[in-house]
């Protein structure tokens, strides 16, 4: 009994150091992933001096909106802004229908041909035609900086299509098809009467991921696109950010050499911070549906 | 047993519907992989792809002669394997903490913070390594010349870029990777928990007796893909992080590709093919060994 009893003891002691080492890591796991983040959002919100003196360490100093007033001003960041937002809805409302006429078929086991089908869209994954044969076959097509070089050659993402195929598959009982054809219903119907409406959650889900693939796509603007005014804002930000081209009409109000290179910088980090909201903004709230998404994906198809 | 015309009309509506992803995977999938033969063909953009010249493996063998071939393949697996190894840990180690955490609400505070990185765009994410790690004003410069350490202009050494590369970026996802091991740590039957506590095991234990084991077939399979592809590496970022100075080991197949096909002054579409196929083929028979050999040792395999 005292034995026991002595062992509980040791047992509770060794769990509570456990946890107390478990929880200072934690902690100090977000306090690494965290700190870059503030240090650039309060960067952003600095003045020019204090930015390229290097007083920032945590909070701003001299609290001003130079930086985003340089944001804003600059003609190239808000057509892109503006072309990003036009290539993520366009492209995603593409990519939701593509993705339920590819995936309802698929998941149903009626569908002739469909193991085959089903090899051509996984052999996708393990082969690819590579980067040149896909850059001449935009050109042949006539893509080759227009707006659909974006869209098209990005309608289906197969990842997307097995979760949607495998949500499908799990969530409508076949009897609901056996009564609907029993009453005359046909695919189409019972598709758009039926699936759809019962799939909303999982069409949010592979809507959020499209719709952030599309906001940070990059490369294939790089490649397809010459004309700067169809520029999606990722492609704006490699000129400024990456290759450190910045303007001399972002800096129209400063003379001064070194004044200049403060705003330089400051108007970086309002750039990240502009860059990134609209993603960081509405991701507290569908954070859940991302992680749905990559459960649902992980299973086997 | 019915013929397949009358198969094919039986099911003409769901086939209906198929018809315009099927268009779709035709045209963008598998065209290029019939356009891929210009990498045995001296491609003369007149001619088309069909019309240009054979020449069988020229380019291949030129490649593998080239002064490059040996330091872009081994830069391509080093910079894969640092990752690989690298990022494995992280998210598992991260998972299983988490695991143990009681409190709702600090577990739920961790999650959102430790997720929200994945969400920045390679871009943005390049943006951010080129400000923290600035010769001039950059932060990490400036915490180092705190402790009297003379300032390094990290993008300038080639010896640094493997590491700026793998540890962004597993600053970044580190988070995002965990979330498929708390699905598996939540699918361990509590009762293995219970009988262990009765046995009298401490935490420390029951993590390592029950958790880990409990999440290592998905890590196998995690491990699988991933070097399945080996050759596939986040190339927009390394293409962004290159810089003339580092390019001795930044340089890895896929930015070589880009260059030599489409932003030199002199674009070779077929050479670049060329490369760009060696390099599909070699992940394909990489990612169909590694699933044979899992299959072998009876581990869990894709299929």
């Amino acid at each position: 009994m005292r034995a026991d009893h002595a062992r509980k003891v040791r047992l509770m002691d060794s769990d509570k150091a456990f946890d107390l080492v478990n929880h200072l890591f934690l902690l100090l796991l977000v306090l690494v992933v965290l700190y870059p983040l503030i240090y650039i959002l309060s960067s952003s919100f600095s003045s020019k001096d204090a930015v390229v003196s290097g007083e920032v360490w945590l909070w701003p100093v001299d609290l001003s909106l130079e930086g985003y007033k340089a944001v804003f001003r600059n003609k190239m960041i808000m057509t892109g802004y503006a072309n990003s937002f036009f290539y993520m809805f366009v492209g995603t409302a593409l990519n939701i229908v593509m993705t339920i006429l590819a995936a309802y078929p698929l998941s149903r086991k009626d569908f002739y041909l469909r193991n085959f089908y089903m090899f051509l869209v996984m052999f996708t994954m393990i082969f690819d035609g590579g980067l040149i044969p896909r850059y001449i076959l935009v050109k042949d097509l006539g893509l080759l900086d227009t707006r659909w070089a974006l869209i098209i050659p990005a309608a289906l993402g197969v990842w997307q299509l097995i979760i949607a195929r495998t949500y499908f598959r799990s969530t409508i009982p076949n009897e609901l098809l056996e009564a609907a054809q029993i009453d005359g219903c046909n695919d189409f119907k019972f598709l758009g009467k039926i699936v759809v409406p019962l799939s909303a959650p999982i069409i949010a889900v592979i809507g959020l991921f499209y719709a952030v693939g599309h906001w940070n796509q990059f490369f294939n603007a790089l490649i397809y696109l010459k004309n700067k005014d169809l520029y999606p804002l990722q492609l704006v930000l490699n000129t400024i950010l990456v290759q450190n081209e910045v303007t001399t009409d972002m800096l129209a109000d400063v003379t001064e050499m070194s004044q200049r290179q403060g705003l330089a910088d400051l108007l970086k980090y309002s750039l990240i911070v502009v860059a990134s909201a609209p993603v960081l903004a509405i991701y507290p709230f569908v954070q859940r549906h991302f992680v749905k998404g990559v459960m649902i994906g992980s299973l086997k198809g | 047993m019915k013929s397949p015309v009358q198969q094919l009309a039986r099911s003409w509506q769901l086939q209906a519907l198929f018809l315009l992803p099927l268009i779709y995977l035709l045209v963008f999938k598998y065209y290029p992989m019939y356009g891929a033969q210009i990498a045995f063909k001296n491609f003369v953009a007149v001619k088309g792809i069909e019309g240009s010249d054979w020449i069988g493996f020229d380019y291949f063998v030129r490649f593998f002669r080239s002064y490059d071939f040996w330091k872009i393949l081994g830069n391509t697996i080093g910079l894969s394997f640092y990752h690989l190894l690298a990022g494995f840990p992280f998210p598992i180690l991260l998972a299983l903490s988490l695991n143990f955490v009681q409190n709702a609400k600090f577990k739920k505070t961790v999650q959102m913070i430790t997720y929200a990185p994945h969400f920045i765009s390679v871009v943005v994410m390049v943006g951010i390594i080129l400000q923290m790690l600035d010769p001039r004003a950059g932060l990490i410069n400036r915490g180092l010349m705190l402790f009297g350490i003379d300032p390094v202009h990290f993008m300038a050494k080639p010896g640094l870029f493997q590491s700026i590369f793998v540890w962004s970026d597993i600053w970044q996802n580190v988070g995002w990777g965990c979330i498929i091991y708390l699905a598996a740590l939540a699918a361990i039957d509590p009762a293995l928990h219970e009988a262990a506590i009765m046995d009298g095991a401490n935490k420390m234990r029951r993590m390592w007796h029950i958790d880990l084991p409990g999440i290592m077939p998905i890590a196998m399979i995690l491990l699988i893909l991933n070097v399945g592809r080996l050759m596939d590496i986040g190339f927009e970022k390394v293409l962004l992080l290159q810089n003339p100075l580092n390019l001795r080991t930044s340089e890895i197949i896929d930015t070589y590709v880009y260059k030599v096909g489409l932003a030199s002054n002199l674009v070779n579409f077929s050479y670049a093919t060329a490369i760009g196929l060696f390099k599909s083929v070699v992940n394909m028979f990489l990612l169909l060994a590694i699933n044979q050999t899992a299959r072998k040792f009876k581990q869990e395999s894709l299929w």
